[in-house]
């Protein structure tokens, strides 16, 4: 009876590593459209309308407990906060002359202002759902799916918080269900964007920064390029004649500031930057469901 | 396993779909000291001590099925290291079967370490490029850390939730019989 037991405990247990096994090796060998990455899809559009109610429903208890966070993140923000207003405040003194200047000579050149507002993008504003637990996969789930236009591959941006302001790229749509979509940040290892400096002065790709998921490093920077500390860097939005190799994000999406410059000036430096958003705590997103001029 | 009734197996079920869903709708979106708690391998540890080994082992091996599935993740990394957390809770009980109030807290801490030192164990054998860094065993133990402080509770949620389809406990029955007065040993001399 003793051996009975222990065997089929055993059995049960072999059983079930082995079944884990198997599942790990088949998805993790086939393509994105094959059995099991399907399976999972279904699974999906199942479980996230519940989700989406969940979120909902336990909004309340989230904001409480994010409260007591917040509060002291905020305390250490505050000091940080008040020093860089007090820099902004110089600088948008200078920058109001320069605007001047700007507007009259656009107007001597007959230059078209390009608009800042992404209504020309179609942007779909959608709530996130749920988001993974650990650092290894950077990946959201958000409440809008192909039904509302969304596809895979287009790019996503958010707004720290509440969405009000100070919108940032966060990354692209990665898989897409009716009712749902996944999307990948740019905090994955996969994900590198074209960007460039708000000046157009220095050009690279940013990837995540090995060894630390919330900070971003600019590759490819080239060597005689001097790059200053507090820049802002946005989407390149680059163009190619071959169809594979345009940038799927539109130009001057911002991402972050540069906040160090590693090797400065020599043939290997990499400027590291924080990004504006932090993806841990997105409530709301924007899809650009549409490609305008190419990205140009 | 051999005592699981249909009662108890659609409150697993139940308790399956729940944790899932709070953990990845709301647990998981609250950051508290630059980390979130982890509910699945308390519940999987939690079933474990309470069920026996294969239950926690299947079960484990379900909440990491749906986990997997509901956040677009390499299908059946979950599912292995919870079938290991279910287990070890299991086979403790079996063994051991500890009393003491903090099992719940060390069980917990221990089903955490494991589940996600597992977790990042598999993703470097699979060679997936995630970022290795001090910031991510930071994050690793003060979620450890975070989970012993929470479990308690949510042991006791659990217990709560699967209690009246458990077959009672003899030790219990025993207690209860003995201080209403019915099988104490001394009343049958």
């Amino acid at each position: 009876m003793y051996d009975k037991t222990v065997r089929r405990r055993r059995a049960v247990l072999g059983l079930l590593v082995v079944s884990s096994l198997i599942l790990l090796t088949a998805y993790f060998r086939e393509p994105t459209g094959g059995a099991l990455h399907n399976v999972q899809r279904g699974i999906l559009t199942v479980v996230s309308p519940i989700q989406d109610g969940a979120s909902k429903a336990l909004k309340p208890v989230r904001d409480l407990f994010g409260w007591v966070g917040d509060t002291v993140t905020a305390k250490g923000d505050l000091k940080d906060a008040r020093s860089e207003r007090d820099k902004f405040r110089s600088e948008a003194i200078a920058s109001e002359a320069a605007v001047r200047q700007n507007a009259k000579l656009r107007g001597l050149l007959n230059l078209d202002r390009i608009p800042n507002d992404l209504s020309p993008y179609r942007p779909v504003t959608a709530r996130v759902v749920t988001r993974s637990p650990t650092l290894w996969f950077a990946k959201i789930t958000i409440s809008k799916g192909s039904g509302d236009g969304i596809r895979v591959g287009q790019p996503v941006i958010a707004a720290d918080g509440d969405g009000s302001d100070d919108a940032g790229l966060i990354g692209k749509v990665d898989s897409v269900v009716g009712s749902s979509a996944v999307v990948r940040l740019i905090t994955d290892s996969s994900i590198a964007v074209a960007a460039t400096t708000a000046d157009g002065s220095v050009s690279g790709t940013v990837k995540p920064s090995p060894g630390n998921p919330r900070d971003l490093i600019m590759d490819g920077v080239a060597q005689k390029v001097v790059v200053q500390r507090g820049d802002f860097v946005v989407t390149a939005g680059t163009v190619s004649r071959r169809n594979d190799l345009p940038s799927v994000y539109p130009p001057d999406l911002p991402i972050g500031r540069i906040t160090r410059v590693e090797d400065a000036g020599s043939l290997d430096q990499v400027p590291h930057l924080k990004p504006f958003v932090d993806p841990r705590r997105i409530e709301y997103v924007q899809v650009l469901t549409r490609r305008v001029n190419d990205n140009r | 396993m051999a005592g699981l009734s249909p009662q108890i197996a659609l409150r697993l079920a139940v308790l399956c779909v729940g944790v899932v869903v709070l953990q990845v709708a709301a647990v998981s979106q609250v950051v508290i000291f630059g980390t979130s708690a982890d509910l699945t391998p308390l519940v999987v540890a939690a079933v474990g001590l309470m069920c026996g080994s294969i239950s926690g082992a299947i079960f484990g091996f379900c909440v990491g099925f749906l986990f997997d599935a509901a956040l677009v993740q390499t299908m059946g990394l979950t599912s292995f290291v919870c079938i290991v957390a279910g287990y070890g809770a299991g086979r403790l009980r079996e063994l051991r079967d500890p009393q003491s109030v903090v099992v719940p807290m060390i069980v917990g801490a221990v089903a955490t370490a494991i589940t996600t030192f597992g977790y990042g164990l598999l993703n470097f054998m699979l060679g997936i490029d995630a970022p290795v860094s001090f910031l991510l065993l930071r994050v690793i133990v003060a979620t450890i850390v975070f989970n012993a402080i929470i479990a308690i509770p949510v042991f006791a949620l659990v217990r709560r939730w699967l209690g009246p389809a458990l077959p009672e406990d003899p030790r219990r029955r025993r207690r209860r019989a003995y201080t209403t007065g019915g099988l104490s040993p001394l009343s049958r001399a």
